[in-house]
């Protein structure tokens, strides 16, 4: 999938790669796309309940070897 | 209307200290309005670390000479065993490079996580504005808690 951005959180926990998410998805303009990098598993539930929340769309999470590229896109709503 | 989530942290230990963070965190995150409510045992969280002890009168200076509090003192509620258990879990952590109270403060400092300071417990254990870190916005009681809380979608007391 193609992504307008990236973010790093391979080696963090909850709640910094939905935080680091939560910054990173400011510099974007709505209906672009970011993909974050994750290992913590917690991603598979939390990336969407927190898409859901604050009015952004997952588009999908990869998982490959124990990582995880979760890919939203920026939904029109500023939260 | 951002949804507000109300904490009261009543607790001074390390570990319940961190879970308050991480959700007060988690809920910045999620655009939520946050507000931590620091009382009794969880006044220790938020005091400087280093400050001398000026309280009145013999109990007071007893009690705070004892409880001394400041993000570095926090025990762990089990396993705290005179610090050690406390040295493993916070080398755990910080192998997990999951930030450790201090990083937590400021990044819920950064997120506009509102840290309130209950007077009530202050006045009573003769602790005094100065013996907390900046970031307190204010100093307040039950009224100011409950008018947050009962617009709250979320309210905790750990």
């Amino acid at each position: 999938m193609k992504a307008d951005a990236s973010l790093d959180c391979i080696g963090l926990y909850c709640p910094m790669p939905i935080y680091n998410t939560s910054k990173k998805i400011k510099e974007l303009k709505p209906g672009q796309v970011l993909e974050v990098l994750a290992d913590d598993e917690g991603i598979k539930e939390d990336m969407p309940a927190w898409c859901k929340t604050t009015g952004n769309e997952l588009l999908g999470i990869e998982e490959e070897k124990g990582q995880y590229k979760a890919y939203v896109r920026k939904g029109k709503k500023e939260e | 209307m951002a949804e507000k989530v109300t904490l009261i942290v009543f607790s001074g230990e390390m570990d319940k200290a961190l879970a308050a963070f991480n959700l007060a965190i988690g809920a910045s995150a999620m655009g939520m309005e946050v507000s931590m409510f620091f009382t009794f045992w969880g006044l220790n969280v938020i005091k400087k670390n280093q400050r001398p002890i000026k309280s009145r009168g013999i109990m007071r200076k007893m009690l705070n000479s004892m409880n001394r509090g400041g993000s570095k003192r926090l025990p762990l509620s089990r396993f705290h065993m005179l610090g050690l258990g406390k040295w493993m879990m916070g080398k755990l952590m910080g192998d997990a490079k999951f930030p450790t109270i201090d990083e937590q403060i400021a990044i819920a400092k950064e997120a506009g996580v509102k840290f309130i300071a209950c007077t009530t417990s202050m006045g009573i254990m003769g602790i005094t504005r100065d013996d907390f870190i900046t970031g307190v916005d204010s100093f307040a009681g039950v009224a100011t808690y409950l008018a947050d809380a009962r617009e709250g979608k979320v309210n905790l007391f750990i």
